[in-house]
């Protein structure tokens, strides 16, 4: 008795009894495919913010000012801007930092924006011309703030896209103006979409020229103090490289001798990806929790199927004794017909998971990704149950006394 | 699973592996006793009994004189209380379950009253399982239960299931499947019990000739013009020889 002929006989088996064998997989069927569709979601989500994260800058660091001491008092967290327009420029040195891709600082300020009868509040984001690759950001319309832009301190803006929607309605806002605190700005351009991050709709805000929005918005004689100044690493790969530079070229400029008197914080979008993978936590629970009892019950379903098949087939467990067959073999054969069981609903499952993944991909916001590894796992979950639960029926298969068992009826 | 099975073709009755003057069975003081809670049932009391190679032998006796016990334990699916069993020269007493299916499967081939094919197979993959079990290779499994099965005139007959075979066609499939590995030993056990009359002399002829071919036949029966038909009748009472 080889192998092949054991599942040959098993699959005669559950061939003779088809409609008692689907019955019987059913449980595993249904548990199989949630645990597919379980692991769709999550993976479509992960590839979702993945996704986000690349347009939104994924290998991006967030410089941000930290605690400022002033006359032998500490104060809070951000209480001061030490970070200065200097520092982001000495971040663009390639021989000091050769893995900082791009350099964009960032003043931000809430503001009222207005058109005519119209008015948004918004916030209102002054940066250089390098925001926009840094921040993996592209143009609906228009051309964004240049470098002249910036030297000249022009009255310029380029609009997210909700925030163009807000005040212009349908019609193109390249060309018009908004007035910011009483001074009218051009538009020049518009964003294109991004959506959000966890925390704000990257969608609505208005870009303004660093020097403009220093001098305008902010006012005062610090005019070359910034919020914040994102840094790009040249590649995903070397985000921890670009954050050591970082964080040398701002320690060196800042005299900062100890990490506990830093007055700057690096952090990285890594954060969010905790925060943004917000799948449907409570469809994920009901699947796992679906899935995990039909499995169980699925393996009882087996283990029964398998002891009636025991207790039917008691003359041919007695004649395959008689005509040689050993208990070791007779238990493999049980064992074997049962891990089919388990394979016949495993793989009818993963039909009915990815059939119930295109089918949920009309409904729900979520992605659903397939993955062929996770398929090969769960095929291999119910193969395990199958034998798991045949264990025992094919034990008692093994011990029969030959002569009992063909004197039965 | 051992392959002892050497012989290519069935049809070839062989001699008996050890030596011709080894005889097929030999049972000396066979006891068995059947315990059921406290009672005791002496099933066999003291049976000595020497068939030689070729014999063609009837057990003869009426329900409960021993009959279905001593065909256990020729048959290997029994081994006595006490006493000694040699089958074809090896001592059946001392081995274990294992060993027991394996020599069932080399030594003895079973003809049952109720045929015991199974339902789903077809003929030919019916007379093959004892040689699966025999781990004889899928390719020579397959010649070697084509010959069984043309030996017993069902040739034209291999992928017919057993639901679309008359009585006595069965029997003989089953008969097939009790030769195909070329067994010292062919045990039936009331053959005929489940055939009329025509197919009854099918079967019965069929064993004339495997005896006449040089084959070692035992039947056991409780008909006395079935048990004529052997060469030699053992007449068993209350589980002894009578």
């Amino acid at each position: 008795m080889t192998w092949a002929d054991l599942f040959h006989t098993g699959w005669d088996a559950i061939r003779t009894h088809k409609l008692r064998s689907m019955l019987t997989s059913l449980g595993i069927l249904i548990g199989i495919a949630a645990v597919v569709l379980t692991v769709g979601l999550g993976q479509g989500a992960q590839q979702k913010v993945s996704k986000q994260l690349a347009a939104l800058g994924g290998n991006l660091l967030i410089v941000t000012p930290g605690s400022s001491t002033s006359g032998g008092v500490r104060g809070g967290l951000g209480s001061a801007s030490t970070l200065t327009l200097a520092d982001a420029t000495a971040l663009t040195s390639k021989t000091a930092a050769p893995d900082v891709g791009g350099v964009a600082p960032v003043l931000q300020r809430s503001e009222s924006l207005v058109n005519g009868s119209t008015n948004w509040t918004t916030t209102v984001v002054g940066t250089t011309a390098s925001w926009l690759p840094v921040r993996g950001r592209t143009l609906a319309s228009g051309r964004f703030i240049s470098a002249a832009d910036e030297s000249s301190g022009a009255a310029v803006t380029v609009l997210a896209s909700d925030t163009a929607a807000e005040l212009f309605g349908p019609l193109d806002p390249v060309g018009q103006s908004v007035t910011i605190n009483g001074v009218p700005y051009q538009v020049i351009g518009v964003l294109t979409s991004a959506g959000s991050d966890s925390t704000t709709n990257l969608d609505d805000q208005a870009i303004l020229p660093f020097s403009t929005a220093s001098q305008r918005l902010v006012g005062g004689t610090d005019r070359t103090s910034v919020g914040t100044i994102y840094v790009k690493a040249v590649s995903d790969g070397r985000l921890s490289a670009a954050y050591q530079e970082t964080n040398a070229i701002l320690g060196y400029r800042h005299a900062i001798t100890s990490s506990s008197t830093s007055d700057f914080t690096i952090t990285t979008q890594q954060s969010l990806i905790s925060t943004t993978s917000s799948v449907d936590k409570t469809l994920t629970n009901l699947l796992i929790g679906i899935a995990a009892l039909s499995l169980l019950v699925g393996g009882i379903g087996v283990m029964n199927i398998m002891l009636v098949s025991v207790k039917e087939r008691t003359r041919e467990i007695g004649l395959r004794k008689a005509l040689g067959g050993t208990p070791a073999l007779i238990r493999r054969q049980f064992l074997s017909e049962a891990s089919m069981l388990g394979l016949t609903g495993g793989l009818l499952g993963v039909a009915l998971g990815v059939g119930g993944a295109v089918v949920l991909r009309h409904f729900i916001s979520n992605p659903i990704a397939i993955s062929v590894p996770w398929v090969l796992i769960a095929i291999g979950v119910a193969i395990t149950i199958g034998i798991g639960f045949g264990v025992y029926p094919a034990a008692r298969a093994a011990r029969l006394s030959p002569i009992d068992a063909l004197r039965s009826e | 699973m051992g392959s002892a099975l050497t012989a290519d073709a069935p049809t070839q009755p062989s001699q008996p592996s050890p030596a011709r003057s080894t005889p097929v069975i030999e049972l000396a003081g066979v006891h068995k006793v059947y315990r059921t809670g406290s009672l005791e049932v002496e099933a066999l009391r003291g049976i000595s009994l020497t068939i030689s190679q070729g014999e063609y032998v009837a057990v003869m006796g009426p329900s409960g004189s021993g009959k279905s016990t001593l065909m256990h334990i020729l048959g290997c699916l029994d081994v006595p209380t006490s006493g000694m069993y040699w089958l074809a020269g090896e001592d059946v007493g001392v081995m274990d379950e294992i060993e027991l299916a394996e020599i069932r499967n080399r030594r003895v081939g079973f003809v049952f009253q109720q045929f015991n094919l199974l339902p789903s197979l077809t003929a030919l993959r019916n007379v093959e399982m004892p040689l699966a079990y025999g781990g004889v290779p899928r390719e020579r499994r397959r010649r070697q239960a084509t010959a069984a099965l043309e030996r017993v005139g069902l040739g034209d007959r291999l992928a017919h299931r057993p639901g679309e075979l008359s009585g006595g066609q069965q029997q003989r499939v089953a008969v097939a499947r009790a030769l195909v590995t070329d067994p010292a030993l062919l045990l039936a056990d009331e053959p005929t019990g489940n055939l009329d009359s025509s197919a009854s002399e099918e079967v019965l002829s069929l064993f004339g000739e495997l005896h006449r071919q040089g084959r070692t036949v035992v039947l056991i029966t409780h008909e006395a013009d079935i048990a004529r038909r052997a060469q030699r009748i053992v007449r068993l009472r209350d589980g002894a020889i009578a």
